[in-house]
């Protein structure tokens, strides 16, 4: 193998370097026994502690949790369903303007989301909370779900559909029992973005939020306000590690998936 | 013969299982199926046989109930068909793909269709069994379509497609996925299987070689309409027109003018000479004809032969073919007409070659005439 030239060494530590000292900042710093964010006074989790018993943060983390629950389950059956029409429809009229209004909201400003979505519950006098946090939530990642899954349905075999029909399958059933199995990893994905999406969203949950439900992002941005205090920082490590912990679950799954199918596709291919 | 039981269509009685009639399919201002009119019987190993494009997929789909006709009816058992949707139709199909669905096993593949059906759940394992016995895969029951290979998907296809016992089987290209060996045996598998359960199997295909092993009876489709319908021997043997003639295998087509005509024999003028040959029917003197004539039915001799009809050239293109060798032998008129002979020497010792020159001969049975 090539070896490292000076100039390729130095880059790569600089770019490591760009996108991890910072975190890697905050999660040493969690661990800091000193109130001072910015002066090293040896090792103590005592943070981790008060945070689990600051319970101001913990009701964030359930609201957090709640709204990106509720609002992926929406986005995921509304994205998909919208995935099925744009690959599936077949041509109507205005199928270009439809598909292009399903993908807009990926490159609209959230901060117009958001306050063109506080307009309509002022204007429709619903009363703000996690109920309209779950509604923008799911509106604004729905699309995102379409993406995933219409990518995974160019590819799918409408054969496959076909043949279930042909079997006796009445539509409905065919989608339910060949159709869903086989793209179930998009779907799973897709649910897995918009959650992702509901959990680090400020912008628009601060849009149409009201004063009974603060969500952890909300809570984070109007605590470091006042002053950056370790009980975020150790916030921030535990959100860190589990996400962390999530990608490398994900890509170990994935992989491991991939040799055992090509394993098996070789050893058919032996007995052939 | 009309009674015959193994050629029904013989039989002006028979009633057919399958009937189109006058079926048009349009799509958009394409004109994919035009006025089609066929009957195919029960039992029949029935070959649709056409290049892409010419219609035959469409045709099927027709009868699988993924399309409708834009005009005429498709009956089965002497009962429109139109009304009832794909997932109620007495009729299975095999894809092109397989279709296998990838999630379930095997076993679980040839039992979807069971479990939809009102077969109670206590007879599934055993009808699966069953199938699974009739493609030789019992083995493998609980592997993924993944996990076997191409062969074997084709056979689990084939399974699945027969498990609910159909009263017609379609069949979509089934063995455009295997290599040419696989693909001669499974030939016969077909038939075998065909043979032993007593489906009606409509097969879809631009192979000629594969339609002339499998079927009773081809179809030559070209342009949404039927060009001949016949069995294989007849069809190669009795071609109706050029199209079909020069489709089906390899054929010499000579354009001449009958000169003179009885119901028995004809005489054709062309540009090397007469040709004595027997008409279907009786011909005006002076009809434009084709002469059609396979190259193994044309004899290659090296001195002049006693026989009905001959013409002298020289070889021009020797193709070898292992078995037998291709001449392409140009007349002094420049028509070239190709003459196959069995390899029965060693390549060494072959009496002609590049360049030589030789007589072409043939019976006056030998060949066809055709008007179209």
């Amino acid at each position: 193998m090539k070896r490292f030239s000076l100039f390729n060494a130095t880059s790569l530590t600089l770019g490591f370097a760009f996108l991890y000292v910072p975190i890697l900042i905050l999660v040493v710093y969690s661990f800091n026994s000193s109130r001072l964010v910015t002066v090293w006074a040896g090792f103590s989790t005592k943070w981790y502690g008060k945070l689990f018993n600051n319970e101001q943060f913990l009701d964030a983390a359930l609201v957090t949790l709640k709204v990106g629950i509720a609002s992926s389950c929406i986005a995921t059956v509304l994205g998909t369903i919208a995935a099925l029409v744009m690959v599936r429809g077949g041509k109507f009229r205005g199928r270009t303007l439809f598909s292009g209004m399903i993908y807009a909201p990926l490159v609209m400003p959230e901060v117009i989301t958001g306050l063109s979505l506080l307009l309509l519950f002022i204007a429709l006098g619903v009363d703000r909370g996690v109920f309209t946090i779950v509604l923008a939530h799911a509106t604004f990642s729905m699309c995102y779900v379409s993406v995933v899954v219409s990518s995974r349905l160019v590819s799918f075999d409408e054969s496959l559909e076909e043949a279930a029909l042909d079997l006796g399958c009445t539509p409905f059933d065919a989608f339910k029992s060949v159709t869903l199995p086989i793209i179930a990893p998009a779907v799973i994905s897709g649910w897995l973005l918009a959650f992702t999406l509901s959990l680090d969203d400020l912008v628009i949950a601060s849009f149409t939020t009201g004063p009974s439900a603060t969500t952890l992002p909300i809570k984070i941005y109007s605590a470091v306000r006042l002053g950056v205090s370790p009980e975020i920082n150790a916030l921030s490590t535990l959100l860190i590690g589990a996400v962390t912990i999530g990608v490398i679950v994900a890509s170990l799954a994935t992989k491991r998936a991939a040799v055992h199918r090509k394993r098996q596709e070789e050893l058919a291919r032996q007995e052939d | 013969m009309s009674n015959d039981p193994l050629h029904p269509w013989e039989d002006p009685q028979a009633t057919p299982l399958i009937r189109f009639e006058n079926v048009t399919k349009r799509f958009g201002s394409f004109v994919a199926v035009d006025n089609l009119t066929l009957d195919i019987y029960e039992k029949e190993f029935f070959a649709l046989l056409g290049a892409s494009g010419c219609g035959k997929t469409t045709l099927m789909r027709m009868l699988a109930g993924f399309e409708q006709p834009t005009e005429g009816r498709i009956t089965l058992n002497g009962e429109d068909i139109a009304p009832i949707p794909v997932n109620k139709r007495d009729i299975n199909m095999m894809f092109q793909s397989y279709a296998l669905f990838p999630h379930l096993t095997v076993a679980e593949n040839i039992a979807f269709g069971l479990k939809r059906s009102d077969m109670p759940a206590s007879e599934i394992t055993g009808r699966v069994d069953e199938m699974l016995n009739l493609v030789q895969l019992s083995a493998f029951a609980k592997r993924k379509p993944h996990q076997i290979s191409g062969g074997q998907r084709q056979r689990v296809a084939l399974a699945r497609s027969l498990a609910k016992n159909p009263k017609v089987l379609l069949l979509d290209e089934p063995l455009a996925a295997l290599d040419k060996k696989l693909r001669q045996e499974t030939q016969f598998e077909l038939m075998d299987i065909q043979e032993k359960l007593g489906t009606t199997f409509m097969i879809v295909t631009h192979d000629q070689e594969e339609a002339m092993t499998v079927a009773s009876r081809v179809a030559v489709m070209n342009a949404g309409i039927i060009r001949q319908i016949a069995t294989p021997d007849a069809i190669y043997e009795r071609p109706n027109s050029a199209y079909v003639a020069d489709f089906i295998g390899e054929v010499n087509l000579i354009d001449g003018k009958i000169t003179s005509c009885t119901e028995t024999t004809c005489t054709i003028a062309w540009d090397g000479g007469t040709i004595t040959a027997k008409p279907r029917k009786k011909l005006d003197k002076g009809t434009e004809v084709r002469f059609a004539i396979r190259p193994e039915k044309v004899a290659i001799s090296s001195t002049k032969p006693d026989a009905v009809n001959s013409v002298q050239g020289k070889v021009l293109d020797i193709a070898y073919l292992g078995n037998i060798s291709t001449y392409h032998v140009e007349t002094e008129h420049g028509q070239i007409i190709k003459a196959q002979l069995a390899n029965a020497k060693r390549l060494s010792r072959r009496s002609f070659t590049w360049e030589d020159p030789v007589w072409l001969s043939w019976t006056d049975t030998a060949g066809i005439v055709l008007t179209e």
